[in-house]
């Protein structure tokens, strides 16, 4: 269509209802609608725009689970056969013990418990979400295990990629200077265990706070640095 | 603060009886974030009205018999604190809280994308913590930049102000004496700067052209606040020059 045209610039911070393109040329993707001939903003966050989709990256929000995601649990409830776990997001998320363990079960003779417990801190795969919001995790996965001792922190779930870094350079770069062995999940719960944690914890909520600002892998790799030696 | 009787005059030479002209804002002031515990906050001021907002959510409803399968459901809370005017305002349900409580959820579910959260609620909590006449408007105000600060996907933002009118003249932005001794109130929300009213409640006996006009004005005041809020979130969250790469 040759009367489309884009009214933002990529990386331009953007507030909901604000018009991002025109015209049926361009197409909207996460966290943007259509309304007629108009393509909007529905979050607050920084516009990326990838061929003809304009999607936005939001600076705020809760995680909604996404299958093959890797997220950090907490059980919180158990059942005879499943675990629920808290995914720190606005819907719990169960295991199954099927998912959970290789091996056969005899249930009348095995409490569950000997597995995980109420309390356990788990990495685990999202395997399936179901229209109407039911999450099932899956142990199914090379890095998915149980995580022991450490600490746990939350960041704005949003934000994982940018703590990540382009091919988890950011993320190395705090792992190495910190010694920290480090887990992101994608639903924004991070685990990190090893002798500077109290470093890394700092590193990791200064790229939260500052994540939409621009130099940022400069000052965290001063902000390690200086207190590396 | 004692109470003042009512003034013979409200608008003398043009002038209102804070100095204002007939169309003018009391001086307004906005700020995002103030909170850390909420997931969005933000405080509205109107000259001497004060809102407190804060947002949680989208989060597990309960209680579970009210989880709608299909969409998120809206708690609002509206309350003035007991401090927050003359005399002290009993705290707890009102029938006046619960009216306005009902009317800002209704105006923010036009807006609010509810089947984004199925199952989820949304609550928004807007306290005064002073009043001095328009608090709906300064609570919707400061409730539609919560629920952006929270990442709540919405339409647009909502921009709210009040007109009145005092001594037979339309005024915008009615405050203090005037809401008491005025002849009209009327608190209007549109959806931003847009020519869409989702909100609109009025005291008082107006004439059908007198209406008209106090549209025409509440329109042009939401469009100005609705400036405002746009430039209060753009400032809390400014970007350095240059272009990073990261992803």
């Amino acid at each position: 269509m040759e009367n489309s045209e884009l009214l933002i610039k990529e990386r331009e911070l953007v507030i909901p209802g604000q018009t991002l393109a025109r015209g049926l040329e361009y197409l909207p993707s996460s966290g943007t609608f259509r309304s007629d001939q108009e393509i909007k903003a529905k979050v607050l966050g920084l516009v990326r725009v990838k061929e003809r989709f304009v999607s936005i990256v939001p600076l705020a929000g809760v995680y909604v689970p996404k299958p093959g995601d890797g997220v950090i649990g907490l059980v919180k409830d158990m059942q005879t056969t499943l675990w629920i776990l808290d995914i720190n997001s606005p819907y719990d998320a169960i295991l199954l013990l099927g998912e959970a363990v290789d091996e056969y079960v005899d249930l009348n003779k095995t409490d569950i418990s000997m597995f995980y417990d109420i309390g356990d801190v788990i990495y685990a795969k999202v395997l399936n979400v179901s229209k109407s919001k039911q999450v099932q995790l899956t142990m199914n996965d090379y890095r998915a295990r149980k995580l022991i001792g450490g600490r746990i922190l939350k960041i704005t779930p949003s934000k994982v990629p940018r703590l990540i870094g382009r091919e988890g350079s950011m993320i190395e770069l705090i792992k190495g200077e910190t010694k920290c062995q480090i887990i992101v999940g994608q639903n924004g719960v991070v685990w990190l265990k090893g002798e500077n944690e109290s470093l890394a914890t700092r590193a990791i909520l200064m790229v939260e706070s500052e994540s939409h600002t621009v130099g940022l892998t400069d000052r965290i790799s001063e902000l390690l640095g200086k207190k590396g030696e | 603060m004692t109470k003042v009787g009512k003034p013979e005059r409200m608008i003398i030479g043009g002038k209102r009886l804070d100095g204002r002209e007939l169309e003018h804002f009391r001086a307004i002031s906005i700020e995002i974030g103030n909170l850390k515990k909420a997931a969005g906050s933000a405080v509205f001021k109107f000259g001497d009205t004060y809102a407190q907002t804060a947002v949680f959510g989208p989060q597990e409803m309960h209680p579970k018999h009210l989880q709608n399968p299909e969409k998120s459901f809206i708690k609002c809370r509206y309350a003035m604190a007991p401090f927050s005017s003359t005399e002290r305002i009993r705290p707890g349900r009102t029938r006046r809280a619960t009216e306005i409580s009902k009317v800002i959820k209704e105006a923010f579910s036009d807006v609010i994308f509810l089947e984004d959260y199925p199952k989820t609620s949304i609550d928004i909590y807007i306290e005064i913590l002073q009043a001095d006449a328009s608090t709906r408007c300064a609570g919707l105000n400061a409730a539609s930049l919560a629920l952006v600060d929270a990442g709540i996907p919405m339409k647009n933002l909502v921009s709210s102000c009040s007109v009145g009118k005092v001594d037979g003249k339309i005024v915008l932005d009615v405050g203090g004496l005037e809401d008491n001794y005025g002849e009209v109130d009327m608190a209007v929300a549109t959806v931003a700067d847009e020519d869409k009213f989702i909100l609109l409640q009025m005291d008082g006996i107006v004439t059908k052209q007198e209406l008209s006009k106090m549209l025409d004005l509440a329109r042009k005041g939401c469009s100005q606040i609705f400036e405002m809020q746009k430039n209060a979130l753009k400032e809390k969250y400014k970007i350095g020059e240059g272009d990073e790469q990261d992803e």
